[in-house]
């Protein structure tokens, strides 16, 4: 489903990403793990360009997304993605949030769109909400939504990057529930997380990464219970 | 005391002069302010051209350019400019409205673009993220916010205007200060005309900071829970 070759992604004259080689397949939930400034996230937002990687491979569902005149929007459509500071928009209802784009793409009509956004409001537990703004809701919630607006545009690929950093400690668990049901149906997802406990329980996969290079990657076991690389046992001895 | 109000505003029906120099500087002033904004848009998207690239571009140079030379310049300087060299000849209130139009410009494009910019990156993102153009994306999700941080700023642009047209009398258009102007060299009485001139000016911009009050509170209203 997604393949990464030799990727790299320079900042100026700072290279945060030197060569990165992964596979994703398709309904596989991978979880990539590591240090802040180890470049996850990076990683994360050049598999829907929203960071240009400076050069590489990066070939999702048969599409190589770095050839010149490759039609972005497109892209993003089928690549799906929910952010640390959720980034609802504001001036508008939960129930436009979610609609707002199959509108404009023309995938729904109005009305057909609004009952795909109630199913899936309903479906993250917050269809009560529909009517009310943003900045009623709480964290929990308007990462939720966030998701359901992501899934509105029935994705192929759900890309996370740490969705539940920005949240309180007590609402982490409700979105990782919805993030666990969706894994469950067989989502392809990447999730850039700091929750050990999802990875390990949820991940079919888990990455490693560490100073801009996939370190380790292997099942949860592997990763968390028999560490090759004295990195990852640092790491996971700091965080565990 | 009340003769020589009596004489500034009443004799020879002098208010209807008044009359016609206040129409003169309000619809310099809208008309301008109109203007502004349609070119200081133009300017502002310009320059954003910059921001989108993440290095400066010909259009981004070439609205700078124009803002530094405006903001650079006295207003008094430009309306000399337009009135005896660019557009000699021409009528007086089309002279006024370019001018003020064209200075408005490059202070309305700084306050557009800054409203922009005040909006949170992540929104554009989050735009973007959904498979929208960055086109769509201004249109729906950045500069509905931005019209938030834009309206009060523009709102104070047009106060500002309003009192700097009363240089207009400089190239003998007759708007409300050449009134005052004109009766006080009548009645060789210069209290009366200033004083009066100076409380309309006031009640205008008075009324028109109550009205940007209310615009400004309905606009906050969104931002309560």
């Amino acid at each position: 489903m997604i393949n990464v070759k030799d990727l790299h992604k320079y900042f100026g004259s700072l290279e945060v990403l030197k060569g990165i080689n992964c596979h994703i397949e398709k309904g596989e939930c991978v979880c990539i793990i590591g240090a802040s400034g180890s470049g996850k996230s990076t990683f994360l937002r050049c598999l829907n360009l929203l960071e240009t990687p400076t050069k590489g491979d990066i070939t999702i569902d048969g599409m190589n997304i770095m050839e010149k005149g490759v039609d972005v929007d497109e892209l993003r459509r089928k690549v799906g993605m929910v952010f640390q500071h959720f980034n609802l928009f504001p001036h508008l209802s939960i129930l436009d949030n979610v609609t707002l784009a199959p509108i404009r793409h023309k995938m729904m009509t109005p009305d057909e769109a609004k009952k795909k956004a109630m199913e899936l409001l309903n479906r993250v537990g917050v269809g009560d909400k529909a009517d009310n703004y943003p900045v009623q809701l709480s964290g929990g919630q308007k990462q939720r939504v966030a998701i359901a607006r992501s899934l509105a545009l029935s994705p192929d690929i759900m890309l996370f990057d740490e969705p539940t950093s920005a949240l309180d400690p007590e609402m982490v668990g409700e979105v990782l529930e919805v993030m666990k049901q969706l894994a469950k149906e067989g989502m392809t997802m990447a999730v850039v997380t700091h929750e050990m406990g999802f990875a390990r329980e949820v991940a079919d996969r888990v990455l490693f990464m560490d100073g801009g290079v996939i370190l380790e990657a292997g099942t949860p076991e592997q990763i968390f219970d028999y560490p090759k690389e004295d990195r990852t046992k640092e790491f996971l001895s700091k965080v565990l | 005391m009340l003769d020589s109000y009596y004489r500034a505003f009443i004799a020879e029906q002098r208010y209807l002069m008044y009359l016609d120099g206040l129409k003169m500087t309000l619809l310099v002033s809208l008309l301008a302010i109109i203007l502004g904004v349609a070119l200081g848009t133009i300017l502002a998207l310009m320059r954003m051209t910059a921001e989108r690239r993440g290095k400066s571009t010909l259009l981004s140079k070439i609205a700078y350019v124009y803002i530094d030379i405006i903001r650079g310049t006295p207003t008094v300087t430009q309306l000399l400019i337009m009135y005896f060299v660019v557009l000699k000849g021409v009528d007086g209130l089309i002279v006024g409205t370019v001018t003020f139009g064209l200075n408005s410009a490059a202070y309305v494009a700084e306050i557009i673009r800054a409203g922009i910019l005040a909006v949170d990156h992540g929104q554009m993102e989050g735009g973007r993220s959904l498979g929208l153009s960055y086109g769509q994306t201004m249109k729906d999700i950045i500069l509905p916010q931005a019209v938030k941080n834009i309206l009060p700023a523009l709102g104070n642009e047009f106060i500002v205007l309003i009192k700097e047209t009363a240089i207009l009398g400089y190239v003998s258009i007759v708007d409300l200060t050449k009134v005052a102007d004109f009766v006080t060299s009548r009645t060789y009485e210069a209290f009366a005309p200033l004083i009066g001139t100076a409380i309309i000016y006031y009640l205008v911009v008075k009324v028109l900071t109550l009205v940007l009050g209310v615009v400004e509170r309905r606009l906050r209203q969104s931002d309560k829970r």
